[in-house]
């Protein structure tokens, strides 16, 4: 039940982009098409989850016995370079098709700051692995989440009237303003 | 950094060749307004969107910015002769984090205040658009000097506009500006604080979707107001 309420207030209620701006880069940098945001989206997922489930352990079991904890951002970015051109080659072997629908993204993660994000805030609070795990789990759900939704919004803006002034990103803005207005409510649930 | 890899490339080689007559004022100057990175390339949008709602951690968060952009600017630039073109990507993530780790202990120890209140963002700077994309796209063709200014004037606009958002943030939600209570600066002041605008503040503004709001407005604002300048050149 615990894991659940993680799962849920990752995803939903403390949002990864409304609530806690991260992957923002890339979240209104894609969002412009539909089939790249679905592998995008499937990505960060991976991604995100595949680098709590290594960098937990490295600062618990690595980091902090050694007395070197401060270095924890050099050693997670790291990780989180060479897990994602691990994670493409092995995506490469194992699925043609699915290589190529995330292809070109993949690279773009290695600096996505949603997975660094992440990977800090979960050493930053004391949690067990599951719990750490769940909240990863969660954020990459809620990402994927949100950037399929915002794109779906903004294909409609496209063809809509805009005042000249807020054409593109102004009014990209202040939908993600309203959404995440929207998400407030749910702030009730837990 | 989907934006840093691509804006940049893209846009910089046929500015090239005139960058490198443009003098060094020009390198500094244009960083602020012209190519200013919030308000016109849209990069490193999470620092400008999660710190800025009181004035005093956006501002802080400006000056950190500008501190590791000007460092990283010229260390980039200082090596670039050395560094394979195939390892220039890893090697400049492991400059840029090993810069602000020091950085971020430097915060932790003198402004404790300013260290809880950024949070993670302080480390998160190793991943901002802004920083890598400059390393990219300027500092690794060009000399130590002028990517030293470009560094810092990329940085000043950058700390400008976080400023400014912040300021826009905390006056409408909140009604006061208060100073000293992040920033170790030794004394206490709200600004504003005898108005009584208290009362008239919306106080979303400082909450999570304010910060979508007013950048979405204050973008708006200048996207028009270059518009009409535009319009009276023609």
């Amino acid at each position: 039940m615990e894991l659940l309420a993680i799962l849920i207030s990752s995803m939903l209620i403390n949002n990864i982009v409304l609530m806690q701006f991260l992957g923002l880069c890339s979240f209104f940098g894609v969002s412009t098409k539909m089939k790249s945001v679905v592998g995008m989206g499937l990505a960060v997922i991976v991604v995100i989850f595949l680098a709590a489930l290594i960098t937990y352990p490295i600062y618990y079991e690595v980091l902090i016995p050694l007395n070197i904890k401060y270095i924890d951002t050099i050693a997670f970015i790291l990780v989180i370079a060479s897990l994602v051109q691990l994670t493409e080659l092995v995506i490469k072997r194992v699925s043609k098709s699915l290589y190529k629908a995330l292809g070109v993204y993949l690279p773009l993660i290695a600096t996505n700051c949603a997975v660094l994000g992440v990977a800090l805030k979960n050493v930053a609070v004391p949690q067990t692995y599951p719990e750490a795990l769940m909240y990863a789990l969660g954020s990459g759900l809620g990402y994927a989440f949100i950037i399929i939704t915002f794109t779906a919004i903004r294909l409609r803006l496209d063809s809509a009237n805009v005042p000249k002034a807020l054409k593109g990103m102004p009014i990209a803005l202040v939908t993600a303003g309203l959404m995440a207005l929207a998400f407030m409510g749910l702030s009730g649930i837990i | 950094m989907t934006e840093a890899k691509k804006v940049p490339v893209k846009k910089i080689p046929p500015k090239k060749a005139k960058e490198k007559e443009a003098s060094l004022t020009e390198v500094f100057t244009k960083g602020i307004w012209k190519e200013n990175g919030i308000f016109v390339m849209v990069l490193g949008m999470c620092p400008a969107l999660a710190v800025t709602s009181t004035f005093e951690g956006a501002f802080g968060m400006g000056i950190l910015v500008m501190i590791i952009l000007t460092l990283t600017n010229t260390t980039v630039s200082s090596i670039r002769k050395f560094v394979p073109n195939t390892v220039r990507i890893p090697s400049y993530v492991i400059i840029i984090a090993t810069e602000v780790t020091v950085l971020k202990m430097v915060v932790d120890a003198f402004a404790p205040a300013l260290a809880t209140e950024l949070g993670v963002f302080i480390a998160l700077i190793t991943v901002n658009c802004v920083v890598f994309g400059r390393a990219e796209s300027f500092a690794s063709k060009n000399k130590v000097i002028p990517s030293m200014l470009d560094g810092l004037g990329v940085a000043l606009g950058f700390a400008i506009s976080l400023s400014m958002i912040g300021f826009v943030r905390e006056l409408f939600g909140t009604g006061t500006i208060e100073l000293g209570q992040v920033l170790p600066l030794g004394f206490e002041y709200t600004l504003f604080g005898g108005l009584g605008l208290e009362s008239y503040a919306y106080s979303v503004l400082v909450q999570p979707p304010g910060a979508f709001l007013v950048i979405g407005f204050l973008l708006a604002i200048i996207t028009a107001f270059r518009q009409t300048k535009k319009g009276a050149k023609k």
